[in-house]
């Protein structure tokens, strides 16, 4: 029998299952249009003719249910604050959050505000954080490839091993 | 017709109502009592020499030093080019003024922002309610002697330390 | 309109209460209405305002007069430059500073490079919430060039602080004068084809041309100011009658609905008044460009600014119409009260009236074309 050693032609692209769905999800990144304040002129720049966030795959869907990433652009308010969390709680897992722009990040420059929450990790958990005020659109697709590398090391067919502080038995 | 020219008219339609002309300021501006002051902007609105047609801005401005909450009024007319100013004193404890929702439509909006931010009681507005903070929100914020509360809703309202410190 | 006896026609109907927003695609900011409806025909609208407060009034008292430029930024991001002017015109009329020539031309040009973006961002999400997908991606692809040049002038792409008390914070270089002449002599024939794509489009007129008429006295009563009330017929623009900076010396018209297609104070007038303001804003910058003068782009201004105690209430025409600073000063470096009036807020009011008896799909039309946005309404 012939081994199966430099067999195959060079169309055929062989990788890990892990990998395969890792790309297929951080190569199609749906996000929700959650554009609250000045960054969402620029998140709508950076989906726009020149920073092109279709070339990535990523394409604004209205409804978060529909959508994986919720990029947070703007101020966030105490009277939006439980709207956030209701619309964090229909996306589907799993599911990203980009934070754009120094008002969700922290406050931005409204530290003095009565109105503003500080930050938008106060009401969901945040996993890239895009500095700027606003952030240029290659700012922002910097975080969106950076969310592409943390999908692409995720894992998920291989169940996690168990935790070592099982009761021994008798 | 000029700021004073208003003036005189008003004092003698109104006497006793009107007081405290200020001309020499950039916009000269009248104090009204406060139980005239939906008789003389009605007047001021469709009298043939005066037509100010649009009440330009409607907001407050908080004394506490003399115990007064002063509300302004911009009046400004399209067809003869010209504008006035009127004051109203509210004492600070118990402010309430009648409302022009009947004069100008827009003061509904205007008004209901006031209430929100510094607590003036419109009486006769059709729908008095917040429009810029949630609806359980506590305290009159544009007030002088307003204190931020400790958390609203379960989100803290605490900031960084060092930010602390900027706040007066 | 509901609860008809089934007896009579066989159907039972009921209002229906839905919630359009603040999460959702048109991109006019948070803002909320909730809208009672009887299937398609709504019978009520009320907005619910306030998602994006962010209490630029009160930090106005807390900062002084030279750091709030950035604060007034942020109430109108579309249009900042106007923001800027109108807070540096209240504060300078408070103290009697003279403005230098220069600075006043330089004010000019950012300003109207500035209309220019926010009537395309204006038009574009117009055209998107009707449902023409295209024009905005052309819309945003011009606004890019003007991103550029802002960048090239201030060094920020959206929220300026370029216009500060006494003239401008950097001065305009002779290179990018040039550019600027060469993005004018490209864009003008942009609005040619915009109105190939929109304005002439045979769908578009028909969801606009009738709809959500304001008459004169609606639109007084209710202080509709900017693109609203010209297009409801009022020739009244700030920069001809109530005239600031260098306006007196440049010639320009004043456009109004001319009711071509539809009602006079239709949606497509107050869209119509929109495109040609960005052809007479063209005229207005090549203008400045030629009669530029030279000198120091700012005064100088001491930097512990402290105006005398008083109060003036400064007007600008921005691209959603009169936006006025009421500024009370009390002799400290610090103001006693900001005031912002804009133009959205007071447009807001109106959409309950003209709301009852239109579809849900009207409702879309009419919020669009009185163009507001949510930072100015909420500030």
């Amino acid at each position: 029998m012939k081994p199966l050693i430099n067999s195959l032609p060079e169309t055929v692209f062989t990788t890990k299952v892990d990998d395969l769905l890792n790309w297929g999800r951080a190569s199609s990144q749906w996000y929700m249009l959650f554009g609250l304040a000045c960054c969402a002129i620029e998140l709508m720049q950076t989906g726009g003719p020149r920073a092109d966030l279709d070339r990535f795959g990523a394409v604004p869907r209205a409804t978060p249910r529909q959508s994986d990433l919720m990029i947070v652009a703007g101020t966030l308010t105490y009277k939006m604050a439980k709207r956030t969390k209701l619309l964090y709680d229909q996306m589907p897992d799993p599911k990203y959050v980009i934070s754009m722009g120094s008002c969700s990040n922290c406050g931005g420059l409204f530290q003095l505000a009565y109105s503003v929450c500080k930050g938008v990790d106060k009401i969901v958990p945040v996993d890239v954080y895009v500095p700027g005020c606003p952030p240029r659109p290659e700012a922002l697709t910097e975080g969106l490839l950076r969310i592409q590398d943390k999908m692409m090391r995720e894992r998920w067919l291989v169940k996690p091993a168990k935790v070592a502080d099982e009761q021994p038995s008798a | 017709m000029d700021a004073k020219e208003v003036y005189a008219s008003l004092e003698k339609l109104f006497p006793g109502k009107v007081r405290d002309f200020r001309s020499e300021v950039r916009e000269p501006y009248l104090f009204v009592e406060p139980a005239a002051i939906v008789e003389v902007c009605r007047f001021l609105r469709n009298a043939p020499g005066f037509r100010f047609e649009v009440l330009s801005d409607l907001t407050a401005l908080d004394w506490p030093k003399q115990e007064t909450i002063q509300m302004v009024y911009h009046l400004f007319s399209y067809s003869h080019n010209h504008q006035i100013v009127l004051k109203v004193d509210l004492p600070r404890d118990h402010p309430r003024i009648a409302t022009l929702e009947n004069v100008w439509k827009v003061a509904n909006w205007f008004e209901r922002e006031v209430y929100d931010l510094f607590g003036v009681i419109f009486e006769g507005h059709s729908d008095l309610r917040r429009i810029m903070l949630p609806e359980d929100w506590v305290g009159y914020p544009l007030r002088k002697d307003y204190v931020e509360q400790e958390e609203y809703d379960g989100i803290s309202t605490q900031r960084a330390p060092l930010v602390e410190k900027l706040l007066r | 309109m509901n609860d008809t006896a089934p007896a009579q026609t066989g159907f039972y109907t009921e209002d229906m209460t839905i919630s359009v927003g603040p999460q959702h695609p048109s991109t006019h900011g948070v803002l909320r209405f909730v809208v009672k409806t009887d299937g398609e025909v709504i019978s009520e609208a009320i907005p619910d305002v306030g998602y994006l407060h962010r209490s630029i009034e009160k930090i106005g008292e807390k900062v002084t007069y030279h750091g709030y430029v950035p604060y007034t930024d942020r109430a109108d991001y579309l249009a900042a430059m106007f923001a800027n002017q109108a807070f540096c015109l209240a504060a300078e009329r408070l103290a009697g500073t003279e403005v230098t020539r220069r600075g006043e031309f330089c004010r000019v040009i950012a300003c109207e490079l500035n209309r220019i973006a926010s009537h395309l961002i204006s038009v574009g999400t117009f055209g998107q919430d009707i449902g023409a997908m295209t024009p905005f991606v052309h819309a945003l692809r011009e606004r890019e060039t003007i991103n550029n040049l802002m960048e090239e002038i201030c060094g920020a792409r959206l929220t300026y602080n370029y216009i500060r008390i006494g003239g401008v914070g950097y001065d305009i270089l002779p290179e990018t004068c040039t550019r600027i002449t060469a993005f004018l002599d490209h864009f003008e024939p942009i609005v040619d084809e915009f109105n190939r794509l929109l304005s002439g489009n045979k769908i578009f007129i028909e969801r606009l041309a009738g709809v959500a008429v304001v008459s004169k006295e609606e639109a007084f009563s209710y202080n509709l100011v900017g693109p609203n009330l010209r297009g409801s017929g009022v020739k009244w623009d700030i920069r001809r009658d109530i005239p600031y900076s260098i306006y007196p010396e440049l010639e320009f018209e004043v456009p109004i609905g001319t009711a071509h297609v539809g009602v006079l104070g239709d949606s497509f007038d107050r869209y119509w008044v929109r495109i040609r303001e960005m052809q007479e804003s063209c005229k207005i910058v090549r203008q400045c460009l030629s009669m530029m003068p030279k000198g120091p782009a700012i005064a100088k201004v001491p930097r512990k600014f402290r105006p005398p105690p008083g109060e003036c209430y400064a007007r600008v025409e921005a691209p959603r119409g009169d936006m006025g600073f009421y500024v009370v000063s009390d002799g400290s470096e610090y103001p006693y009260r900001v005031r912002i009036r804009t133009g959205s807020y007071t447009a807001m009011s109106i959409i309950d009236k003209l709301s009852k008896g239109i579809m849900v799909a009207d409702l879309i039309a009419l919020i669009g074309s009185l163009d507001v946005d949510a930072p100015e309404i909420d500030r």
